[in-house]
C-alpha cells in the first residue's frame, strides 16, 4: 500500500509520518468495529443453510465472533451469506438483495454449489454466485461443517482488517453492471472457473 | 387386475387401449380424444368413484420409438382403490390433450408443470403458463429428451436473461397478498408492479 506520496524531512520527523500513524489508528478503530460486529444476511436455499443454522446455534455460536444479530433485512446487513445452490430464477432476487445492502458489504459463498454450481451443472443452476454478485470468501464443502464456515468468517475478519478508509485503490466501490450482466469480464471468469473442472465442455462465461 | 379396466372397455370400447398390471397397480391406456369423457366417467359413475386425482405427470423414454406418456394417478377414497390412466402422445407430433381442470380443480398446477417441463398443451386449461421455470424462459421444455442438460443458451446468456427478469412481474398483486399495502410500497416497486413487465414471453402470439 502506498500512502505516503511526498515526504519532507523536517527536524528528523516527517509530518506525513504522523498523518500515516493517525490514518492507521483510524483504520484500526473502524476495521475492528466492522470486523467484530458483522451483521449477516442469511440467504439459505439448501442443505448448507442447515449447517449455517448449526453454526448460529449454541454449540458453535458465531455470536462469539460478533455476528450476534442476524439481519433478515438486507437494509441492516453487511455480510451476505449465500448458503446453498442458486437457481437462475433466484439470480435477480439475490442481486436485488445485494444491491439493497448498504456499503461496505461483503459476501460469503458457502458450499460447493454456491461457489461453483457443484454437482448441479445443468440448465437451471447458476454456476457460481460470483457471476451474479462479487464474492469475498468461498467456503468449500458439501455442505461445509460449521468449523469451515467459522474459518471463512475469520478469513473475512482478516480481509476487513486489511482494508483502509484512505486507500481508494484497495477499497471496493460498487460498479453498475453493463448489459452483459456479469460482474467480471468473461476471460477472467474462465480463468477463475477452470480449476473447478466441473464443466469440461463448456466454460462458465460462455 | 382392477375390475375398472374391464368396465372401461365395456363402456368405451376401442377408445381403451391395453390394460396391464404392474407391481399391483392397474394401468389403462386411453385414447387422447376420449380422455375427458373417460375421466368424467371414472369420477362420477357409482361403483367407480375415483374422486381423488393424486397426480398428473408425464414420461418420455430414451427409446425414440416409444411414445411420450401422460400419466394420471387416480384414487377412490370411498373404495380405497387406485387406477393409473395413461395417454400416449407422439413426442414429435401434436402434443395437445384436453385439460381435466373442469373435473378436478387441483389439476391446474399439475398440468402447468407438465406443460412447463414437457410442452404438452392442455386444451381448455384456464391459465396455462410455466410454473417452475420463469415465464420468459425461451430455451424449451427441460425434461424432454432432446433438451441438452445445460440448456440451449450459453452460460453468459443464461445469466444475462436471468438477471434481466423482473421477479415481481411474475405475480399479480393478489398473488403477492400486498394489494392492500399498494399505496405504502416504495415508488420503484409500485412502478414495477403497475407496469407488470414480464418481458417477451416466447410462443405467446
Amino acid at each position: 500500500m502506498k500512502r505516503v506520496i511526498e515526504t519532507k524531512e523536517v527536524a528528523g520527523q516527517s509530518p506525513n509520518y504522523l498523518l500515516a500513524k493517525a490514518q492507521d489508528l483510524i483504520d484500526w478503530a473502524v476495521n475492528s468495529s466492522r470486523a467484530n460486529s458483522l451483521w449477516p444476511m442469511p440467504f439459505g436455499t439448501a442443505c448448507c443453510a442447515i449447517e449455517f443454522m448449526a453454526t448460529a446455534a449454541s454449540r458453535y455460536d458465531f455470536a462469539r465472533f460478533g455476528m450476534e444479530r442476524q439481519a433478515f433485512s438486507p437494509r441492516q446487513a453487511d455480510v451476505l451469506i449465500c448458503a446453498g445452490r442458486l437457481p437462475f430464477k433466484l439470480a435477480p432476487v439475490i442481486r436485488r438483495i445485494y444491491d439493497q445492502m448498504p456499503q461496505p458489504k461483503w459476501v460469503i459463498s458457502m458450499g460447493a454449489c454456491a461457489s461453483t454450481g457443484g454437482i448441479f451443472d445443468n440448465y437451471a443452476m447458476v454456476q457460481g454466485i460470483d457471476t451474479i454478485v462479487p464474492v469475498d470468501v468461498y467456503v468449500p464443502g458439501c455442505p461445509p461443517r460449521p468449523e469451515g464456515l467459522l474459518y471463512g468468517v475469520l478469513l473475512l475478519h482478516k480481509k476487513i482488517k486489511g482494508e483502509s478508509l484512505f486507500d481508494r485503490a484497495a477499497r471496493r466501490e460498487e460498479q453498475p453492471l453493463d448489459e452483459r450482466g456479469l460482474r467480471l469480464p468473461p476471460e477472467q471468469i474462465d480463468e477463475i472457473s477452470e480449476p473447478f473442472g466441473n464443466s469440461v465442455h463448456q466454460f462458465r462465461s460462455a | 387386475m382392477n375390475p375398472s379396466a374391464e368396465a372401461l372397455r365395456a363402456t368405451f370400447g376401442s377408445a381403451i387401449g391395453r390394460a396391464v398390471e404392474s407391481c399391483g397397480d392397474t394401468i389403462v391406456h386411453v385414447d387422447r380424444t376420449a380422455l375427458l369423457e373417460v375421466m368424467a366417467w371414472l369420477r362420477d359413475t357409482p361403483g367407480q368413484q375415483y374422486d381423488y386425482l393424486v397426480d398428473v405427470t408425464a414420461v418420455e423414454y430414451r427409446d425414440r420409438e416409444r411414445p411420450l406418456e401422460l400419466v394420471y394417478n387416480l384414487r377412490s377414497l370411498e373404495r380405497r382403490a387406485d387406477l393409473r390412466v395413461k395417454v400416449e402422445l407422439d413426442p414429435r407430433g401434436d402434443l395437445t390433450v384436453d385439460s381435466i381442470v373442469p373435473l378436478w380443480r387441483g389439476a391446474d398446477w399439475l398440468e402447468r408443470e407438465v406443460y412447463d417441463m414437457f410442452g404438452v398443451a392442455f386444451r381448455g386449461h384456464p391459465d396455462l403458463r410455466r410454473i417452475l421455470m420463469w415465464e420468459t424462459y425461451a430455451e424449451g421444455h427441460p425434461l424432454r429428451k432432446d433438451f441438452p442438460l445445460r440448456g440451449r443458451f450459453s452460460r453468459a446468456e443464461q445469466v444475462r436473461q436471468a438477471l434481466a427478469a423482473n421477479p415481481e412481474a411474475h405475480y399479480s398483486l393478489e398473488e403477492l397478498s400486498i394489494a392492500a399495502a399498494y399505496d405504502e410500497l416504495p415508488p420503484d416497486m409500485r412502478e414495477r408492479l403497475r407496469r407488470g413487465e414480464r418481458g417477451r414471453i416466447p410462443h405467446s402470439e
